[in-house]
């Protein structure tokens, strides 16, 4: 008995448990290339993931299980019935929350890091490995009680530093992601103007210059705390000045953000498993975080400085006067004859169509055009809604046919030989300025070339111009019709035309 | 030398990782990528294990206590919450192209 436990908690076996735990998580990871794969993916790396939890319990020093267990029972009566409640058309608010919490899950463990290193590398070890090593090479440990960094070597204080600025910056830069996208904080950039940059330039040095003053052996637990403070500032600062539309990029590079801290306490806790969940997100949110930059036609630290500012609005305000009464505006009566004697229609949905809950009135209207042996797809451009995939998870929601959401290049070559493409709700991600007009702010930016098709209809609320601030050339094409309204309502409304013709 | 031989040995786990996390996730399609994300939030709530670890130590103050509870819970949510939100989400990708394919089979 004796023996079978301390085979158990013996480092070699816990150290195979770690990698079982990995190699679950990249085979998970690489179920999520198709649709089919998926569910299991998510699974196998869940099952990763409950190795990986067992390994650690079995690894740690005793004591204190009430209150693991009382942290592991908050969690879950939180995080089960917000899986389990949230809309999907909420999903992005629950995504930055989520990566919030592991950001500030990060902050605080560098920081008992930090209290507790100088105390107790004695009997009890964080990283025991690390601590064996140390005592083999006949270097002397002061188990004094005193905080900070003095007892570990360098690079442990180093990953620590790094992890608690990273991890405050993500949980706090997420938290107003969340606020914004929850329209807790407007969602308009709010920015000291000019200032900002400067006053960012400000806070990082300020938090390097704490971070290599820690690092160095500084004992104060008050620089730490000051450091972690600092870098909550900069989350907010520059999280605040970016717009709605911004978000999908902001969202990822978050989530980079976490990940890579993640893995950065996993180094300074000489753990294996850590390192490679960390990086291995820290990799996804860089992936996605690069795609969503390219699919705006912006640099990432563009993007960081600030939204967009002045220029677009007085392009747009330009454009206003250029094309003032050449809109065409149609009735959904006179939409739905149009659509009803197509043979192709592409829908290209945006944050309009989440905003209005309309995704399932979109799937019955696709379904009176299937009745009609009317061919119909999604075309869905990257950056379309506030996170990236988020019209995916709409349309998939509404019952909508994985294989009838066309990503942007696959979609663009298809628009030529389309009778009808329906806009619901999208606006920017269509404009063909960013093709046509040089000085337009998005010029550049990959589109979908909806203005190629024979036809086009476009669901708005209004003419205002979307988050870019720009007016959309779109509109005022003569083979443009708008029909104004609610998307819900509106797409609804063609719908019940439709099935009375 | 045999210090410096495990952080060589954890940086290259994580200049590996780091390649692999990017041939994975590349492979995944845009329109995983909702998904994608709220998946990668349940693995970085792996955090919970560095809460877990220095819970284990001794002569632990109050605040670190609390400190290390908050970390232990908010580990668990990511955890908890990110895998079933992720489960609810990939569900509804995958039911798609059964019911279609057993229309076409109705058809014929």
């Amino acid at each position: 008995m004796i023996l079978a436990t301390s085979f158990l908690q013996s480092e070699s076996f816990i150290y195979v448990l770690y990698i079982i735990a990995f190699a679950l998580f990249i085979q998970g990871l690489r179920g999520l290339a198709g649709p089919t794969t998926a569910v299991r993916g998510n699974r196998i790396a869940a099952v990763g993931m409950a190795i990986a939890v067992v390994a650690t319990l079995l690894d740690r020093g005793e004591g204190n299980w009430g209150l693991i267990a009382l942290g592991i029972a908050l969690g879950t009566a939180v995080g089960i019935p917000a899986a389990r409640n949230v809309k999907m058309t909420a999903m992005p608010q629950m995504v930055a929350l989520f990566n919030g919490v592991g950001g500030g899950a990060v902050a605080l463990i560098s920081w008992v890091e930090f209290r507790h290193h100088g105390s107790t590398y004695g009997e009890h070890t964080v990283s025991r490995t690390v601590h064996q090593v140390v005592g083999a090479g006949g270097e002397s440990i002061s188990v004094g009680h005193a905080v900070g960094f003095a007892a570990v070597p360098t690079y442990v204080a180093i990953f620590s530093v790094f992890a608690a600025i990273v991890g405050s910056i993500s949980f706090w830069g997420s938290n107003i992601a969340f606020g914004k996208l929850q329209e807790v904080i407007p969602g308009r950039p709010i920015s000291l103007g000019s200032a900002q940059q400067a006053v960012n330039g400000l806070l990082v040095v300020l938090a390097l210059a704490a971070g290599i003053d820690l690092i160095a052996g500084a004992h104060s637990e008050l620089l730490f705390i000051g450091m972690l403070i600092v870098a909550a500032l900069l989350g907010n600062a520059v999280v605040l000045p970016i717009g709605g539309a911004d978000m999908p990029v902001v969202i990822s590079l978050l989530n980079a953000f976490t990940g890579l801290s993640a893995a950065a306490t996993g180094i300074a806790l000489n753990n294996p498993a850590l390192i490679v969940a960390g990086m291995i997100v820290g990799a996804s949110g860089s992936i996605l975080t690069n795609l969503m930059a390219v699919a705006m036609n912006r640099s990432i630290p563009a993007i960081i400085a600030g939204g967009f500012g002045g220029g677009g609005a007085v392009a747009g305000a330009e454009g206003a006067g250029e094309h003032a009464g050449t809109v065409k505006s149609t009735s959904a009566q006179d939409a739905a004859i149009q659509l009803a004697y197509a043979s192709r229609v592409v829908i290209v949905p945006g944050y309009g169509m989440a905003v209005a809950q309309a995704q399932h009135a979109v799937r019955e209207l696709t379904k009176e055009l299937e009745k009609r042996q009317v061919d119909v797809s999604y075309a869905i451009h990257p950056v379309a809604g506030r996170m990236p995939g988020h019209m995916n998870v709409l349309l998939a929601e509404a019952d909508v046919p994985y294989d009838q959401l066309k990503e942007m290049d696959d979609a663009n070559p298809e628009f030529q030989r389309t009778d009808v493409s329906l806009v619901i709700g999208a606006n920017d991600v269509t404009n063909p300025a960013a093709k046509n007009t040089p000085s337009s702010p998005i010029y550049g930016m990959p589109i979908l070339e909806v203005s190629d098709s024979h036809s086009v209809i476009v669901i708005k609320r209004s003419m205002n111009p979307g988050f870019a601030g720009i007016e959309n050339e779109l509109y005022y094409d003569p083979k443009t019709s708008m029909l104004f309204g609610d998307a819900k309502s509106a797409v609804s409304e063609i719908a019940a035309e439709l099935a009375q013709i | 030398m045999i210090l410096a031989s495990v952080l060589t040995t954890n940086l290259a786990i994580l200049v590996l990782a780091g390649f692999i996390g990017f041939v994975v996730i590349s492979k995944v399609p845009n329109t995983l990528h909702t998904p994608l994300m709220s998946g990668t939030n349940a693995i970085h709530g792996i955090v919970l294990l560095g809460g877990l670890l220095l819970l284990g130590l001794a002569e632990l103050g109050a605040l670190s206590k609390i400190l290390l509870v908050i970390a232990v819970a908010f580990g668990t949510i990511n955890i908890v919450g990110g895998f079933l939100v992720t489960d609810r989400m990939l569900e509804m990708f995958k039911s798609k192209p059964k019911p279609k394919a057993e229309d076409e089979e109705g058809h014929a």
